[in-house]
């Protein structure tokens, strides 16, 4: 199967076979930034913002996107020579450390926070509970959290 | 203390940036053309001998490739342990083989053109078993009779004590004293025994490898290892091929915790590679790597200590019995370490034994896993100090700050109990227990709370404290070598073979040098852990990176100032004693003259007597300086459930200087969540065959954010003299605490005592339920 998705803002041809999951799809189309961790849609390291809406992209049908979706990968919210907030955030905080979870969690950040500009620290650990971390202990994954909410309310 | 000008500064971690937008590489990120797909077979028996495999209806198949079992690939017997060379672990494995041993052991590996074709292949093998009885209890393991694992043909390099007709991985055993005359002085006994429960190390990177030919025909391999350098040589031995033909590259890897200390899948991609001449691609499932990777040896751990009512201990006995799973991967060193890590920290018991054994089982593989034998070793000794000073009617914490050992002192542990051999005789340079256990029951409102049982409606609370130590690295073993070169513009390009796991090691190994050249961190260009351009370094492993390659980069950062310092001379024709280094330049404090680096670069590579300016240097240690800790929690029991919910952990380490605060910090706090985690839902679920019922994460629970208790941690200052900058170890202690410190904490609040873990709901109610009927 054929379809045209938008990627980042942008435009990309993909193929795939019917059964496909997203995960696969986004992959094997050079989008490397979305990670595979379980496969079973429980450490939220395929995380990807599908309408602004976190999904795991492995339990999503690459058929089942449509052409006026749009597919956001952490590399479409910044990139390193022109950063976000929020992976600003997560450098100065030291909440990244082996990194493959980052990616995800930097998205389920930036969806908080589209949604609710100055969470609380519940609000931030109920957001962050579909994404497996097994490096920092999210101590400073939640401070990273809450640093860039406070950025992004002084920008 | 010395000031400094990187070292103790939370330099963002170099590579933290290009990980948060996903610009870093990982094993599987790495596009190849013409790959192969590969997927591993395994044994639905715990224990079966193969009488046959039939491929033909899978390599039938349009895009299946090949098929590897045992009828195929050479039988060499190696161990899948990445240590050190020859290894402590015994030969005890091959490739594939006519016999499996657990339920999840390899059988095959389909070879296809991709995922799809090599899914549908893998239905179609044809094994044919004949069932051979199991040994899940490693209790029974060396009974009379007790089914054989492994024959007598495995055997262990360095010729230490094996027995598979008994089904005996490893055996050690120490004393010291008179342990019948500490028993006639005891006023009490108390002999409890614990067990320190299966674990996954749960990466949330699977293991992954690739291999291919480079176009020079020489085989490379990117693995998501710990030891690139063990991969190397594992993979040479097991595939019979040139180690001068393989390079392994390590590139970001997504967490190890010992797990990826382990090599067992480079060899399957090497072979396919080196056999199809075309890339390949292993990379597991989370499935297998619960069931087929490794996981932490279960341990029961006997104590017997007497004391005198006064609170002298008299004797202490230690009897511990790991199951090694249906392979024998780190079976003796972790074992060791469940001694050697844990019986110095109280160093005033004078009639000590400790007895170790390793049985095999047709259960899953333990390794390493961060803590490697101390945490099930403190799991037991925590708990019964916190029994003693029960009975005795003294404070914990004071008891323990007058028993553990001091600066100045030694253990008799330390040289008696090595790995595999002897250990190192050595003295104790820093400890700042007293002041990790000042702030832990401070922070924790210890007096106010301890012993209290503060109760609303049908939940009580209660707290609990626990201490450990570690070590750092491998003394007289590990080796560590960096190389540094220098360019024009003052930067120098820094090669080791260390090994970054997500720890930031590229991060304070380049803070290190930073500091002893005088420039920004920024300056340091870092490449590690590439078999054909790094030096050697044993690898992520034994916390041995920020003390020893630490070292190994100290050293070799020494010899290019010294050159630096040279050319400096001679460019401002000052005698060297003027000389000294300041921010990217060297000083003529006589002459009240400069260099820059930039001309003194300049100068040696392009004016006179023109040489690189370059240095390596390799480092050994002859001593482990251990890292202490305490931690302390408070938990609420509801007792209508048996429910536990930890309300506040605090962890307070002494890890010499800290080179990066906020990554020593990091590696805190992962590390007591792990172990919190560890300690409160994780655990392997078995059914009566030895199948693994809970391969996954919705089954096998880990913490999220949501799960973590209200945390604290604290970097206590202290100094290492032997250590870079005085800094010792600091990744994996943080997991010793959290299981007896939560078992202590639930017994402060209901009385009763958790001899095993996890501590859920069910296990709280069985055990409260058992006591009243007692």
């Amino acid at each position: 199967m054929e379809k045209q998705l938008n990627i980042n803002g942008k435009i990309a041809k993909v193929t795939f076979t019917p059964e496909e999951l997203l995960l696969y799809t986004l992959r094997q189309n050079g989008f490397t930034e979305v990670k595979s961790g379980c496969k079973e849609g429980e450490c939220g390291a395929c995380l990807v913002l599908l309408n602004g809406k976190p999904v795991n992209s492995c339990l999503m049908f690459t058929a089942s996107v449509l052409e006026e979706d749009k597919l956001l990968t952490v590399k479409g919210i910044g990139d390193l020579h022109e950063p976000h907030v929020i992976q600003e955030a997560f450098v100065d905080s030291g909440a990244v450390q082996c990194g493959f979870c980052t990616p995800g969690i930097v998205l389920a950040s930036y969806a908080l926070l589209q949604e609710n500009p100055t969470p609380t620290e519940e609000e931030v650990k109920k957001a962050m509970d579909g994404n497996l971390c097994r490096c920092t202990g999210y101590v400073k994954i939640i401070e990273a959290v809450q640093l860039a909410a406070k950025r992004l309310q002084t920008k | 203390m010395k000031k400094y000008t990187t070292v103790g500064k939370s330099e963002k971690k170099i590579d933290s940036l290009s990980l948060a937008t996903g610009e870093s590489k990982f094993v599987d990120d790495f596009e190849m053309k013409n790959e192969l797909y590969c997927k591993l077979v395994y044994s639905p028996h715990a224990f079966a001998e193969i009488l046959d495999i039939d491929d033909s209806k899978a390599l039938a198949i349009e895009g299946v490739v090949d098929v590897l079992h045992y009828k195929n690939v050479k039988h060499i017997l190696h161990t899948t342990a990445g240590q050190g060379f020859p290894e402590p672990s015994p030969y005890d494995c091959t490739i594939f083989e006519n016999i499996v041993r657990f339920v999840g052991d390899r059988v095959a590996m389909v070879i296809a053109e991709n995922r799809e074709i090599a899914h549908m292949a893998v239905k179609l093998l044809d094994v044919k078993y004949k069932i051979l009885e199991p040994l899940f209890d490693p209790e029974k393991a060396m009974d009379p009779g007790a089914p054989q694992i492994h024959d007598s043909s495995r055997f262990t390099p360095i010729g230490v004590k094996y027995e598979p007709e008994r089904n005996l991985a490893a055996e050690v055993e120490i004393g010291f004293g008179d342990i019948q005359k500490g028993k006639e002085e005891s006023d009490f006994i108390i002999d409890e025994t614990y067990n320190a429960h299966y674990g996954q190390h749960c990466t949330i990177e699977p293991h992954s490898v690739k291999s291919y030919f480079d176009e020079m025909g020489r085989l490379v391999l990117l693995s998501s290892t710990q030891v690139p350098f063990h991969v190397r040589r594992i993979v040479a031995q097991a595939c019979d091929y040139p180690l001068s033909k393989i390079r392994v590259i390590k590139p970001r890897i997504g967490g190890g915790f010992g797990s990826k200390q382990e090599v067992f899948l480079e060899q399957l991609a090497a072979l396919t590679t080196i056999k199809h001449k075309r890339p390949a691609r292993l990379v597991i499932s989370r499935e297998e790597v619960f069931q087929s990777s490794r996981t932490r040896h279960p341990i029961r751990v006997n104590l017997k200590m007497g004391a005198k009512n006064n609170g002298e201990i008299t004797f202490l006995e230690m009897d511990s019995l790991l199951n090694s799973g249906a392979y024998g991967s780190h079976a003796l060193t972790v074992l060791s370490n469940c001694g050697s890590k844990v019986l110095p920290l109280f160093n005033k018991i004078e009639n000590l034994h400790f007895i170790g054994r390793s049985v095999y089982t047709n259960l899953p593989v333990g390794g390493a896993y961060r803590g490697y034998g101390a945490t099930q070793g403190y799991f037991a000794l925590n708990q019964h100090l916190d029994i003693l000073t029960r009975k005795l009617n003294v404070d914990l914490p004071d008891f323990i700050k007058k028993n553990h050992i001091q600066v100045g002192e030694t253990s008799q542990v330390f040289e008696a109990l090595g790995e595999g051999r002897d250990g190192v005789t050595q003295l104790v340079n820093s400890c700042q227990l007293d002041e990790c256990i000042d702030i832990c029951i401070k922070e924790i409102d210890w007096y106010k709370k301890h012993d209290k049982k503060i109760t609303n409606g049908d939940k009580v609370r209660g707290v609990g404290l626990a201490v450990s130590m570690q070590g750092s690295a491998i003394p007289l073993i590990d080796m560590a070598a960096a190389y540094i070169k220098m360019n024009e513009d003052g930067s120098f390009n820094m090669n080791i073979g260390a090994t970054d796991i997500g720890t930031g090691s590229d991060t304070i190994l380049a803070q290190i040098a930073a500091e002893v050249l005088n420039v920004p961190l920024e300056k340091m260009i870092v490449y590690s852990s590439d078999t054909d351009r790094t030096p050697f370094d044993v690898g992520a492993y034994a916390s041995s990176t920020t003390y020893l390659s630490g070292r190994a980069v100290k050293k070799c950062a020494n010899k290019i100032k010294d050159q630096i310092l040279g050319v400096a001379a001679e460019i401002m024709e000052s005698s060297l004693e003027d000389l000294s280094l300041e921010s990217s330049k060297v000083i003529d404090r006589k002459q009240n003259k400069s260099a820059s680096y930039y001309d003194i670069c300049n100068y040696s590579l392009y004016t006179k007597d023109q040489f690189q300016i370059q240095a390596e240097a390799s480092e050994i240690v002859e001593q482990s300086p251990p890292p202490f800790m305490a931690q302390a929690t408070e938990v609420e029991v509801d007792t209508k459930t048996g429910e536990v919910k930890v309300l506040e952990f605090v962890s307070a380490v002494d890890c010499g200087q800290a080179i990066n605060p906020q990554l020593a910090e990091g590696q805190v706090e992962g590390a007591t969540v792990n172990g919190i985690s560890y300690a409160m839902t994780e655990e392997y679920i078995f059914s009566d065959k030895g199948n693994l019922l809970n391969k996954g994460f919705r089954s096998y629970k880990i913490s999220t954010a949501a799960d973590i208790p209200k945390m604290k941690t604290f970097i206590v200052e202290s100094h290492e003299e032997s250590g870079p900058f005085g800094a010792k170890s600091v990744s994996e202690i943080g997991i010793n605490g959290p299981l007896p410190a939560i078992a202590n904490a639930i017994y402060d609040a209901i009385g009763v005592r958790m001899y095993g873990a996890p501590f859920t709901a069910e296990k709280v109610y069985r055990a409260m339920q058992a006591q009243k009927i007692e």
